[in-house]
């Protein structure tokens, strides 16, 4: 046999092409917005040549968020990799189950009733919101025979969302300072991130990354069922315990910064796998790749079509996600027939 | 291959605190093919798990070569004691290397690729499958036969010296199932594995194994070479069931005729 490495061919043009995605989207998201502004400009802000002042502050303005971009983007793929793996089910992802929505449930709250007001504060409520409506979510979609099915999560999934929604309403609407904070928070908004919002997150996104490296190869083991796992020498429980925690903490901490952001979890390793088949190895990091760019992305399109405002790019990925999400779910009910 | 030796003292087993195997003792002859029987719930998959470390047994142990179970490390386990329950999971469009590669976890380690030796343990375990040529396809492609091979060639490169399997011939068409259990068969003769699977065919049982655990109620009834303990009495103990038995005509085992009552009406 010869010895192959996981890049192959069509792996390698992925990889090229996300690669490229990003790059692209990076170069819009600091050029685009309501703002016009040169090229110079855009240059002079990265320290290469000289522009108009004010105009190369508008442009060092955009960068942290682009950065934030990229991060969100990534931990939210990784977060609805690592779902999809632990549930075994394809169409598992933060937003979906609920667990976006817990999280920005327990932010309103802390604000409302806490009066918190730092990140690193909501993120240990977002933290918490989002594990136990994980929790629930899955444990409410195993009841009944046959186990937590597609469908089934999905289901208790819209419920937990729906409910958390209007009691994140309920919260809100009374409160008008709350909800002038909080309006554009609540659909996903990248635009407010600074760098010492980054630099209070960044603790736990690279908890969450480094466990996804280490994750990797046991989930591939996991994926051929739990007896299979437990013959190779896997701890199955150790395992869905540490998956299950790093996706939560993935999706809460980009949750406590920017909001719930929808169906970057759901869309990108869905898309990855089309093309790189069922190999975590791969899935994971080309996954992070992937919603990086497209997180980055669609936040350029949001202020593109919202243009002279912005539209969230919550809003912007809801409108790409759907689609796929119905797709998605007819092709697993297919094969499940 | 090196000898290792599996028993059971005082095992008690079941489910969720439900006793089904009650004080069990037995001793897996190394380097032979056993095939445990009996009717259906009379325990025979509990003590499969029990002995492959999927169910932790409620009372007494497993022993592999003295030590229990629970005490080695569980991938150093996993490099003795292979095993392939009943359906496992065939992740959606895995290549049948990818898949057959996966039993090389519990020789890897976090961040390293496939080493020499795994990519040898691959190779030569596709070979005795005689699936090389399926190597590239996708595994949903493939027939059940096809599909139970690969899953065998899993466990063979896991290079274990001891292989657990349950019901490994169930779903599959006769052709199919003798086909893997002459494979089994030959793994044992050629790599001296020590074999113990779980099967309902009491023939196809009679003839590919060397040592037969007969059980009834969590209770082993009698175990031997087949020759020595399948019976009329046996099979009406542990089947309730009467039968007459012949030698088989072209490998010479015992052959089991199931009698019903139908035949007292001839």
């Amino acid at each position: 046999m010869k010895q192959k490495t996981l890049f192959t061919g069509k792996i390698l043009i992925l990889f090229t092409a996300l690669i490229c995605l990003l790059a692209i989207s990076m170069f819009l998201s600091v050029t685009f917005g309501a703002k016009h502004v040169d090229l110079r400009s855009v240059l002079a802000a990265f320290k290469i040549g000289s522009g108009d002042p004010y105009e190369v502050s508008v442009v060092s303005a955009r960068v942290p968020r682009t950065a934030f971009g990229i991060i969100a983007g990534a931990a939210l793929a990784l977060s609805g990799a690592l779902m999809q793996a632990l549930t075994r089910n394809p169409i598992a992802d933060p937003s979906i189950l609920g667990v976006n929505t817990g999280a920005s449930f327990f932010v309103v709250c802390g604000i409302s009733f806490l009066h918190i007001s730092t990140n690193s504060q909501y993120i240990w409520l977002a933290f918490i919101g989002a594990s136990l409506t994980a929790v629930c979510v899955y444990g409410l979609a195993s009841i009944g025979g046959g186990g937590a099915t597609a469908i089934k999560l999905a289901l208790a999934g819209a419920a937990a969302s729906t409910a958390l929604q209007s009691l994140v309403n309920t919260v809100m609407l009374p409160n008008n300072q709350v909800m002038d904070s909080f309006r554009f928070w609540q659909t996903g908004n990248i635009g407010g991130a600074t760098w010492s919002d980054i630099i209070s997150l960044a603790p736990f996104l690279i908890i969450g990354f480094i466990c996804c490296i280490f994750l990797a190869p046991s989930l591939n083991a996991l994926a051929l069922g739990d007896d299979v796992a437990t013959g190779l020498g896997l701890n199955v429980k150790l395992i869905r315990l540490v998956s299950a925690f790093a996706g939560v903490l993935l999706c809460a901490s980009t949750t406590a910064l920017a909001g719930p952001i929808g169906f970057i979890g759901l869309m990108i390793p869905h898309f990855v796998r089309l093309i790189t088949g069922p190999d975590m190895r791969l899935v994971l990091p080309l996954s992070a790749l992937g919603g990086a760019g497209l997180l980055v992305f669609a936040d350029v399109l949001g202020r593109v079509l919202g243009s002279p405002s912005e539209l969230e790019v919550g809003i912007v990925t809801a409108l790409l996600g759907a689609p796929v999400f119905v797709f998605i779910v007819r092709k697993v009910k297919v094969s499940a027939l | 291959m090196n000898e290792h030796v599996i028993k059971t003292e005082n095992l008690k087993a079941g489910y969720d605190g439900r006793i089904i195997i009650d004080d069990l003792n037995i001793t897996i002859p190394d380097g032979k093919v056993s095939v445990i029987l009996g009717a259906n719930g009379c325990g025979k998959s509990t003590l499969l798990k029990t002995c492959a470390r999927l169910l932790k047994p409620e009372g007494g142990s497993v022993l592999l070569d003295g030590k229990e179970l629970s005490k080695y490390p569980s991938k150093a386990l996993a490099r003795t004691l292979g095993l392939l329950p009943q359906s496992p999971t065939v992740p959606d469009g895995i290549r049948v290397t990818d898949l057959v590669s996966r039993g090389r976890f519990p020789y890897q380690k976090i961040m390293q690729g496939m080493s020499d030796a795994d990519f040898k343990a691959v190779s030569e375990a596709l070979s005795i499958m005689g699936i090389e040529s399926l190597a590239d396809k996708c595994v949903d492609e493939l027939s059940g036969g096809q599909r139970q091979r690969v899953w065998i060639a899993l466990a063979l490169a896991q290079e274990t010296d001891i292989l657990f399997l349950d019901e490994p011939t169930t779903y599959l068409d006769i052709a199919y199932q003798i086909e893997i259990l002459e494979l089994l068969v030959e793994l044992n003769r050629k790599k001296k594995t020590t074999i113990v699977m779980v099967l309902h065919d009491i023939n196809e049982a009679a003839r590919y194994a060397d040592h037969i655990f007969a059980m009834k109620n969590g209770k082993l009834v009698a175990e031997g070479a087949p020759k020595d303990i399948l019976t009329e009495d046996l099979i009406n103990e542990i089947y309730g069931m009467r039968c007459k038995v012949i030698e088989d005509p072209v490998y010479g085992t015992p052959y089991i005729i199931p009698i019903g009552k139908q035949a007292e009406q001839r």
